[in-house]
């Protein structure tokens, strides 16, 4: 009953002015699968999002989600599909003037309005204990948390609606190499636990080991290779080459390889990894 | 396309068994869990065999209702078993509810809260004045820190740019001084007395104050917004590790700009004023462009035109300074730059009035009257 693919891209076109960001792209995630998507800056991996979650109108292309045409959807029905899966911007983009907990509710009272205030409140409560941040965090200001927490805060929010799909984009960029190891857990936990299917965009070697099934390389205006790593390291392309051999690609394989049995191992609970 | 989630309460002699079925999920679940609030119980056991589909909001359910009534889960899936233990842990992590405060407290709170603000920002507000002053004395010393290319962009910004509106402003308010006055003047045959009406008032009042409004409305309240957005995108603290002083770079080229603009402004707006009034003696009152002109120059004394001259460029310093001011009050979130942005319009607009009536006084003390 279920397709395999939760998104499916064909021959997507996007362009800003003259320069062409993507030409005749295709990509696929499947159920279930975290998927991590890297690519120099300015690939284009950021608009590749963009254009799937329905922010940027595309020059031209399919893009299908949970099997259902995206393009030139009507912003009612696109809605329906939007309450399925949820984002993480690359700030965080809380609403300033919420609370986290407020924040959370604010996709639950937007699609919810026959909620009572004590299920609001349980649900914001679990949800930000879900996304590993400390149960005081719930009542302050997205402006008195630490970049870390807000993007946890951002993860909280973006699972509100009990998503199917989680949309984030460079979760660990800026977070110190702990804080980026517990949020690659964190995405991990929540993938096993809430069965999620994951598209991740990142600049992180360690996050691509570490926790991605399968990666996706942005080069050349289009998905240039996509599979497990082992798999992209075989193949012969300048960029892929550079980018996984070189000195942090080395590093992060190493680590990876030593660590890998305890990576490998069931994680802890969520709140507490 | 949900199916809805229910519950049956079954009563065996081990105790009540609350049966659900069907979705548990976030898009069935609301009058469930009024139900689930409302169960007296006791309940010993909560059988979920039933259920088709269980999302983390399902799972919180069964969860709760569970530990309220200290039953047992029975009957649930992997998948279900696996939610309802992701959360959990949230109970473990219980945060203390704030103490109710009465109303009261909270009253005077606020009003204890607001006389303090009020202190500290008046404090502050002196404070800043004086730093502008410093920062304008340094500028003065080494000139060649001086930013000729700011001022004259904002020379453009509040004089050059606003002369359309602010001309047409006092064009119309000078038609209605006139019309106002030719009305109630003519009850006592003085219609002539409408030309006193239009000099004197534009000269010394109304140009000068309304053209203070509009700049405050327009120039004050940019100020605001702009050094309020870089406060909030840390350009400003970027400033200063540079080595560059904010007051310096952003603060003096505003206020120079304002000292300098507002009185042309008002000069501009004086005559645009007279013209309206003069069209409409014309008009109405059958007096001609010439002899109104002559009259004008009898009636008006130059002590009017230097009175609005003095004050226009303190109008200026002050809204000036309070649209900076209250930019770099700005902190934290984007509502602030609004919040200070009104703010800073209201404190100009209420200190220029205020100062207006002390200059009233002033003036007209001194004999210029």
């Amino acid at each position: 009953m279920n397709p395999p693919n939760i998104i499916s891209v064909t021959g997507l076109c996007n362009s800003f002015g003259d320069q062409v960001i993507h030409q005749d792209l295709n990509i696929e995630v499947r159920r279930g699968e975290i998927l991590g998507v890297v690519g120099g800056s300015g690939t284009g991996k950021s608009v590749l999002m963009r254009s799937i979650i329905g922010l940027q109108q595309p020059d031209s292309g399919e893009i299908r989600v949970f099997d259902e045409g995206m393009i030139g959807k009507e912003e009612d029905e696109a809605t329906d599909v939007r309450r399925r899966w949820g984002v993480l911007f690359q700030g965080g983009a809380l609403f300033s003037t919420l609370t986290v907990a407020e924040n959370v509710q604010v996709p639950l009272r937007e699609f919810y309005p026959d909620f009572s205030k004590e299920l609001l409140d349980e649900i914001a409560r679990y949800k930000i204990f879900l996304s590993g941040l400390p149960p005081e965090a719930a009542h302050k200001y997205p402006s008195e948390l630490s970049g870390g927490m807000r993007k946890r805060a951002g993860v909280a929010r973006a699972l509100a609606m009990d998503p199917e799909l989680l949309f984030l984009d460079e979760p660990t960029a800026g977070l110190d190499p702990i804080g980026a190891a517990k949020f690659d857990n964190l995405t991990r936990d929540l993938k096993e636990t809430l069965g999620l299917t994951v598209f991740l965009i990142t600049h992180d070697l360690d996050t691509l080991y570490s926790i991605c099934d399968r990666v996706a390389v942005l080069a050349d205006q289009k998905v240039t290779a996509i599979g497990a790593i082992e798999e992209l390291l075989a193949i012969d392309h300048p960029w892929i080459n550079e980018y996984f051999s070189g000195p942090r690609g080395r590093a992060a394989r190493r680590g990876h390889s030593d660590g890998s049995e305890s990576a490998g191992a069931k994680m802890q609970h969520p709140g507490r990894s | 396309m949900a199916n809805s989630a229910e519950l049956t309460v079954k009563d065996l002699p081990s105790g009540q068994v609350l049966r659900l079925s069907g979705d548990f999920a976030i898009a069935s679940i609301s009058d469930v869990d009024r139900h689930l609030r409302d169960i007296g119980g006791p309940i010993s056991e909560i059988d979920i065999s039933g259920v088709t589909h269980m999302d983390t909001v399902g799972a919180w359910l069964v969860y709760r209702t569970a530990k309220e009534h200290d039953a047992q889960i029975t009957g649930g899936a992997n998948d279900a078993d696996r939610l309802i233990d992701a959360v959990r842990g949230v109970d473990q992590a219980e945060v203390a509810a704030k103490p109710p405060v009465s109303s009261l407290y909270h009253f005077l709170a606020e009003v204890g809260g607001g006389v303090v603000v009020s202190v500290t920002t008046f404090m502050q507000f002196l404070g800043f004045v004086g730093q502008v002053v410093k920062a304008f004395f340094t500028l003065l010393i080494s000139p060649r820190r001086f930013r000729w290319h700011a001022v004259v962009q904002h020379f453009d910004m509040v004089g050059v740019r606003a002369l359309g509106i602010v001309g047409l402003m006092s064009f119309l308010i000078g038609i209605v001084i006139a019309q106002q006055g030719a009305v109630q003047l003519r009850q006592f045959g003085a219609e002539i007395f409408t030309i006193n009406l239009i000099g004197r008032l534009t000269l010394r009042e109304l140009g000068i104050l309304m053209t203070a409004i509009m700049v405050a409305g327009r120039s004050g309240s940019a100020f605001a917004a702009q050094i309020g957005t870089m406060k909030i995108t840390e350009e400003i603290d970027a400033m200063r590790t540079i080595g560059v002083v904010p007051v310096e770079a952003l603060v003096v080229p505003r206020v120079i700009a304002a000292v300098v603009m507002m009185p042309l402004l008002g000069i501009f707006a004086s005559l645009m004023s007279i013209i309206g009034g003069g069209l409409l003696c014309w008009i109405v009152l059958d007096i001609p462009p010439a002899t109104f002109v002559q009259r004008l120059r009898e009636v008006t004394p130059i002590t009017d035109f230097w009175v609005g001259m003095i004050k226009a460029p303190v109008f200026g310093a002050i809204i000036a300074m309070a649209g900076c001011f209250q930019g770099m009050q700005v902190k934290g979130n984007a509502e602030q730059v609004g919040l200070k942005t009104t703010a800073a319009v209201v404190q100009a607009i209420f200190l220029v009035i205020v100062l207006d009536a002390f200059f009233a006084v002033f003036f007209s003390e001194i004999g210029w009257d």
